[in-house]
Order: structure tokens, then sequence, then C-alpha cells
């Protein structure tokens, strides 16, 4: 309709430029946009980005090997692991070290427990941007659970920082497993409840279906990839078609929806919370014993237990603390399937400690690019619809 | 597709001369600045490479050597899921900033990167459809990316950000 109204020349007005943001609560951090429109109707928008640009890059070029974990978390802090599992990829893969079985899973369980953690949150405050205040409060609960299971095993809550070049920083505390166990067994019911909040909401699906199309030749050529793709009509997942981290071994499906709005959006995420999920389960399951760091001296650190008994390791451990890893020469680009999409490392290297070049693939960044596309004809009430079906992490579009 | 089809392919069509090949784990292949655009709509188009997805573009500063800038593009093809990296060449002296052809034409994703590349390095994407600056301040007069650009910035040069 809204397109229909923009079309007819009788109802033209003059056209009024407003500018959203960057503090403003829809955008979900310091996003801003020029958004010119016509009485109701948007006729463009203009996104200005930087106000949290902090030269992420140049930065990590001018770090060791190692500093650059806690940094990439900083990244997207909504689903921290991610971040971390792709820069540790990207160096393993450079490396060459093969990763012991354990830490594999350990990995798969913290990538998964992320992404729970980022679409709960976006499906709070995604509500909250459509006018239902009530999910918020149902998601926090059970991210709160998330962020308890983060603390429990690697301290921090928000940004684990436990993905390590080769393996985890640490073990899994005791009591771990018998948590995300409590948590995998009743988390599908809770999604079930979430669903009666919003899926069959008639408000809701009115805010929202048919809004923000993205069609899927549109979708490719934006660079538009992750959840937003796969509500385009692509069942593209990286998981899949190019498995990292065992990910082959795991049983689970990608959900797919063809409306290419934000309804469909919507319901592949919900969709996605419950097949991370079932990837959980399974990965308790195959949890086995073992190493958790990769047995690589001076590449690796070793095991703590050994700095303390064994010589040579104690001479590895100086050694990769004072004067960091050295990767062979040459580049390599990694991938893996963020919450958001295509989360995607390249790093050049000429042999130094440090990264000649650090390129951050951040799939929101990407994403954000479609937003002008989506939003052209449509009212300026559902711009802050479509803007938050991107799920946008500004730390992550800025770096 | 493997590898070597690929390879294959490209060398037939643009001939064995002009391209250079890094064979390895992940392919990438050394483009001279002047065929970029009918490389990539090659790439883009021919039925059995499909490489629809642009997943970024970067700059690497290979300062002092010459030429002093390395673009890079990766690419994806949806339907096939191979991945391929292009690289390219361009040299800037003075008067003369490093130039080369924008890829947004090709690859609408191009955009943003391109953007980000040009202020970080100084580069001109000829042709882009939207110029301006994406990340950094309007009124700064540097390339922050590039390898001689201290890390903190100068006070006179970047007067905005914290000492």
């Amino acid at each position: 309709m809204a397109r229909d109204l923009s079309q007819r020349a009788d109802n033209r007005s003059e056209i009024m430029e407003i500018n959203l943001g960057p503090h403003h609560p829809s955008t979900h951090g310091v996003f801003r946009a020029i958004v010119e429109i016509d009485g109701e109707i948007v006729i463009n928008c203009t996104p200005y980005l930087g106000y949290l640009h902090r030269g992420f890059e140049k930065t990590c070029e001018n770090k060791k090997y190692h500093q650059i974990i806690p940094l990439t978390e900083r990244c997207d802090y909504m689903g921290a692991s991610s971040n971390s599992l792709a820069y540790c990829l990207t160096l393993e893969k450079m490396l060459d070290v093969e990763i012991p079985e354990r830490a594999q899973v350990i990995r798969v369980i913290m990538a998964e427990l992320s992404r729970i953690f980022s679409h709960l949150f976006w499906l709070g405050t995604h509500g909250h941007d459509v006018g239902a205040m009530t999910p918020l409060f149902y998601m926090l609960r059970e991210r709160e659970e998330i962020m308890n299971l983060f603390e429990l095993t690697a301290g921090g809550r928000l940004m684990p920082n436990y993905i390590r070049i080769g393996g985890v920083a640490k073990d899994l505390e005791e009591g771990f497993i018998e948590r995300l166990r409590a948590f995998t067994e009743h988390f599908d019911n809770r999604v079930d409840e979430y669903e009666t909040l919003l899926t069959k909401n008639i408000i809701y699906i009115d805010r929202t279906k048919g809004i923000g199309v993205l069609p899927l030749e549109k979708a490719i050529s934006l660079g538009v990839s992750g959840p937003m793709m796969r509500a385009s009509g692509k069942a593209w997942d990286i998981r899949k078609s190019e498995p990292y981290c065992g990910y082959e071994r795991y049983d689970f499906d990608v959900p797919v929806e063809y409306g290419c709005d934000v309804y469909s959006r919507y319901l592949v995420r919900v969709e996605e919370m419950r097949q991370s999920n079932r990837i959980l389960k399974q990965a308790i399951k195959l949890l086995p014993e073992g190493p958790i760091l990769a047995a690589a001296p001076g590449k690796i650190f070793p095991p703590q237990q050994d700095i303390y008994t064994k010589m040579e390791s104690l001479i590895h451990h100086f050694m990769l603390v004072v004067e960091g890893v050295r990767l062979p020469h040459g580049d390599c680009y990694q991938t893996i399937e963020s919450p958001r999409g295509e989360l995607g490392c390249y790093i050049v290297s000429d042999g130094a400690p440090n990264p000649y070049r650090l390129k951050w693939r951040a799939p929101a960044f990407v994403n954000l690019q479609a937003l002008p596309e989506m939003t052209r004809g449509c009212f300026f009430a559902d711009l802050i619809a479509i803007l938050s079906s991107i799920d946008i992490v500004l730390a992550e579009v800025d770096r | 597709m493997n590898q070597d089809r690929i390879k294959e392919k490209l060398s037939e069509k643009f001939g064995p001369d002009v391209l250079q090949f890094e064979t390895g784990a992940q392919m990438s292949v050394l483009v001279p600045p002047e065929k970029i655009i009918d490389m990539c709509l090659y790439l883009r188009d021919d039925p059995e490479l499909k490489f629809d997805f642009l997943s970024f573009v970067g700059g690497v500063d290979l300062y002092p050597a010459s030429p002093r800038f390395q673009i890079v593009y990766q690419v994806y093809s949806v339907p096939y899921t191979h991945r391929l990296r292009l690289k390219t060449r361009i040299d800037e002296t003075e008067g003369n900033p490093a130039c080369i052809e924008s890829v947004c034409s090709v690859w609408m994703s191009a955009n943003w990167h391109e953007r980000e590349t040009a202020e970080m390095f100084g580069i001109i994407f000829k042709d882009h459809p939207d110029p301006r600056k994406l990340l950094l301040p309007e009124n700064w007069q540097v390339y922050p990316l590039r390898k001689d650009f201290p890390l903190m910035g100068t006070e006179e040069d970047t007067p905005d950000l914290p000492s």
C-alpha cells in the first residue's frame, strides 16, 4: 500500500529530510541515517556510519596474534565466541595445526550458545522495536542462563574470551555439562513459549509481513548472508557448505523461508534457535575426553601443567609470550557462520609475530547495505522494523 | 568445481601470460588492473563459474614496495560453493593517486567495501556511485591503514583523536 500511495501524484507533498540517530533507541547503538520522506513514505535513506569506529584493523596490525583474540570479541559482542572462533580458525589454517576432538566439541558448544544468545536478544529488542514490550523480559531470562554458563567456565559473561589458537583456554568447569543439559532440556519449550507471543500475533504479523522485501537476486548481489539470506529463500549455511569444527557430524536443518520480508527473518531466527539447541544436545553426547589444546610446540601454548614440570614447555611458553607466534608467509581467508551471516577473517602474513594486514569481513556491515534497498517506498514506522530485522551490531559495522 | 578447472578456464579466456596464479589451499589470481572489470564480469556471468557473491574488497599496503597497493577481491559462488581470490596491484605517483575501476556495477556489495578501502588507503575507485567517506571524519586528509601512518595519529592530521 505504501508503494501505491507514493506513486500517486495528487498525494505528493514536499519532501522532508529527517535525521534518525545516532542516539536513538531503535538504532541499536550509534547508527545514523538521513531519511527523506514524502509524508509518511520513505523516498530514500542514507546511512552514515563511523560513530563507533575504533580502528580495529589498524590496532590488530600492531598487536601480536595472541593479543588480538579479545579484540575480535569486541566486534560482535552479541555473538562473541563466533568472532574469536573465526579468528583462531584462520590462524590454525595458516599454522596447519590439528585441533583435538574435545576442543572442537567445546568450540561448537560455545559457538551455538552464542548463536542462541544473540538471537534471543535480537528477538527481544526486535519485538520492542515494533511495539511488543513483553518478549524482551522472557528473552533476558534465558539469556541470563547462558551468561551464567559463560561465566562458569570462562569467567566473562558477555565476552567469554575463551577460544585460543589451537583449542580453548581451559577445560570445562565441573558442573558445566549438567547445567548445559538442564538448559537444553527446557529450552525447546521456552522457544514454544516465545512463539505464542509473536508468531500468530495479528498485530505483529501486520507490522512485519510483506515489509522490507529483499528478493534473492538482490540479496546475493548485495552480499547479504546468514538468516537474512535464508529468509530470502536460499538455504545457504556455511556450517553445511564448508563445515568447520566438525559441524558435518551434527544432524541439523537449515531453516529457510520464502517471504523475503521481516516476518520471514523472524521465523528463520526462531527456528535457528531450535536447531542450535539440537546441536547442543548432540554435542553433549559427543563430548570426548582428551586434551583441549593442540600439541604443536612453538606454535601453540603448552598445557599449564607442563609449564611447571617440563623445561622445554617452559621455554616454549616463554618464547610464545615474549616473541609471539610466527605465521608462514602468505594469506588466508576463513569464514564461519556467525549469528549474523558470513563472518570472515582475511590475514596477510609476512612472517612477523603480528599480522601484516587483517581484514574483518563483518556480516552486519554488509547486511546493513541492504537497508536503503529494503526501505524505499515503505512507511517511516516500517523503517524501524526493517532496520531491526537486519540484526545489526554497530560495534561490528564500524569496527 | 576444483581449482584446476577454474585455472584452466581463466587462462583460456584471458591468455596464459596475463594472469598469475597462486595455488595452495586457497587459490588466488593476480589480475592486471585494467582487466579487473572484464575479469569480474566473466567470473560472475560464466555459467560454469557463477561467482555471484562478493565477500569483501580490501586493500593491502605493500609499502615501500612498488606497485604500492594490492586490492583483494574475495568472491564466492552461492550455487557451486567455490571461492576465489582476485588480487591486483596499483601504484601511485607524485600527483597521481592510485586508481582502479570500481566493481559496484558487477556486485552491489562492493559499494561500502570500496568506500572503506578508498578512505583508508587513499585509493580512487573510478565510477563509484557514491564516493564519499564512510567511517572516517570528512575533514581528514590522511589514510590510516597505510603503513607509514603512525598508530596514534598526529596532532595536526587527526586533531579529533584523543591523545
